[in-house]
């Protein structure tokens, strides 16, 4: 991990919206109304609602695509009002669900865009560029020199991701990205991204219509209904403990508790000791699955207990049934700080 | 162009067989005899009738495609950027095209003379209103999310025209000025009736005395103009648009 700190030259900014409301002009109602929401650097805030709540509206008043009727944005304590608008985009990442990469631009000239505009160097670029194709899992020698046109819709993704990072921006905005990618290529993706973000720690507002996409994504969730009002802002594991209204809960699903199990791995969970020498007759798992898989299990295979396995294959614990029903009963867990 | 043969003839007395060079009978019977395509004539006249009339008329196209381009381009851009402005260029383009070509010419003889003012004046109206239509179209054919992408970015507009909708619009441009290039070539046969300029002069010449392997062979070398000014913008085009040829590489 010697080259994160290197990598990471921008550090995160937090994102602050205050009573933000967008209404168009002939007396509709708002698109977004009195919203006020604290994103701390570093996070992923997932905007999530049905069609009409003014999600994608809300991420766009950030980098002024749509303007702000009322209220303000601030990034790292700057409004967003008070910048040049051009600057304040170029120093946003801008990732689309149709990508619009530039068709008549080779993969690498897509990626150069907002460096070249920003008058980095020529070396610099072509170094910048290569990172980060390698950075999201594509050939730099082959793929760079390839046209949109003869990329697959997951390649193309992630050359618009790969440009929305030319720059190191420290705020992301992704506007449902991976909507238009089949489900295996999304989900593959999605893991990648966290991957990344793991690393590279940006802001990040990421739109989606999909709540498992926004509980798997978020490490807070803004939940939004009809006319741009929040229903509820907190972690995935808060919202799904603990519904705001009937709408939340309608929304998150009548799974929420299995949901919320899936948020966990059995690595992460306090497991009963092995009983010395015993090697119990039960299915054996590995560590890494949900919790919501291992409950799967136990119900499938008609037992109430499983045992844990690590990497080696040696047993570190048992799980049952009740452990879980009993975790679903247990206090939220806060975002780790 | 068909009502000039008669126009033309009527105009002069032409000698029975003009430029037929070499003597009658012989070698050049073909000529004496008048047939239909006599290569002895095209081989001997190469230098003092096909050759310059061919550049000539090369001349005349270029300038009025020139012209007309930058005037199209310019329009085009205007109306790319104020929208109200497309009806009123495109109606006047329009307008343009519709008047026959040899009323056109006529019309403007009081003003601008037997010159070849006149003609490139025609020529360049001719081909604005392809040009106009298809650079537009070009530079609307950027799609809606790359636009969106551009501006989300930070390119400005003129950022965003210069390397992203101009380059998209190339395809479409250069089909318009095929088409431009091709059917001045074809018109520009006809400014002949004007002043004695281009491939049109020999044409109008071999009308009028029967001559026949004269406006053979020139309508041939108009003909393989147009083919071969074609097939040069669309080398051209393909060069310039390596993006656009398929996507044969997919995986």
């Amino acid at each position: 991990m010697a080259s994160e700190g290197e990598r990471s030259r921008t550090s995160a900014a937090e994102i602050v919206f205050r009573n933000v409301t967008k209404r168009y002009p002939g007396g509709r109602p708002a698109a977004v109304s009195d919203l006020s929401l604290v994103i701390p650097a570093g996070e992923i805030c997932v905007l999530v609602g049905p069609s009409g709540g003014g999600k994608t509206t809300a991420m766009k008043m950030v980098n002024r695509l749509i303007e702000i009727t009322e209220g303000d944005i601030f990034i790292d304590g700057q409004s967003v009002r008070s910048l040049d608008v051009i600057e304040l985009r170029r120093r946003i990442g801008y990732v689309i669900q149709h990508v619009g990469l530039f068709p008549h631009m080779n993969a690498a000239d897509n990626i150069a865009t907002v460096p070249r505009l920003l008058g980095w160097s020529k070396t610099r670029i072509h170094e910048r560029v290569r990172e980060l194709l390698e950075l999201v899992g594509l050939d730099s020698e082959h793929d760079g020199s390839r046209y949109p046109g003869q990329l697959s819709g997951g390649q193309q993704q992630r050359v618009g991701l790969a440009r929305a990072m030319a720059a190191d921006p420290s705020v992301m905005l992704m506007d449902e990205p991976f909507g238009a990618i089949d489900p295996i290529t999304r989900e593959r993706l999605q893991d990648e991204f966290l991957r990344l973000h793991r690393e590279f720690r940006k802001t990040v507002i990421f739109v989606t219509h999909d709540i498992d996409e926004a509980i798997k994504m978020g490490d807070r969730i803004a939940i939004l209904r009809e006319g741009g009002v929040l229903a509820q802002y907190d972690t995935p594991d808060a919202i799904l403990a603990g519904p705001a209204d009937d709408f939340v809960a309608r929304f998150v699903g009548a799974d929420r508790s299995l949901k919320r199990l899936a948020l966990k791995q059995l690595s992460d969970i306090e497991l009963v000791p092995v009983p010395n020498g015993d090697r119990p007759p039960l299915p054996r798992v590995a560590d890494s699955m949900t919790l919501r898989d291992a409950l799967a299990c136990m119900l499938g295979e008609g037992t109430r207990e499983l045992v844990v396995v690590d990497k080696e294959d040696r047993a570190v614990g048992l799980c049952s049934v009740d452990q879980v029903a009993a975790l679903l009963a247990s206090p939220v867990t806060k975002v780790s700080e | 162009m068909n009502p000039l043969p008669s126009l033309m003839l009527a105009a002069g007395s032409p000698p029975v067989i003009p430029n037929y060079g070499g003597p009658p009978g012989g070698k050049h019977g073909c000529i004496a005899r008048n047939g239909t395509f006599c290569w002895g004539w095209v081989k001997m006249h190469w230098g003092d009738i096909l050759q310059p009339r061919l550049l000539e008329h090369l001349q005349l196209t270029a300038i009025a495609v020139g012209i007309g381009f930058a005037l199209a381009f310019a329009m085009a851009l205007l109306a790319h950027r104020k929208r109200w402005f497309e009806t009123p260029f495109g109606t006047f383009s329009a307008f343009l095209y519709t008047i026959p070509s040899l009323a056109l010419f006529q019309l403007l003889v009081p003003f601008t003379g037997l010159t070849v003012v006149t003609i490139e004046i025609g020529l360049v109206g001719y081909t604005l209103l392809i040009l106009f239509r298809n650079t537009l179209e070009g530079l609307r054919s950027a799609p809606p999310d790359v636009l969106e992408a551009a501006r989300g970015m930070g390119l400005t507009r003129t950022q965003t025209l210069r390397r992203i909708e101009l380059p998209l619009a190339l395809p479409a441009i250069s089909a318009g000025l095929r088409i431009a290039v091709v059917t001045t070539i074809s018109l520009a046969t006809v400014a002949a009736y004007i002043t004695p300029l281009g491939l049109g002069q020999p044409i109008f010449y071999g009308l009028q005395t029967d001559f026949t392997t004269e406006f053979v062979a020139t309508g041939a070398l108009a003909i393989a103009l147009a083919i071969a000014a074609d097939v040069v913008l669309v080398v051209a085009q393909r060069l310039l648009t390596p993006w656009a040829r398929g996507g044969r590489l997919r995986t």
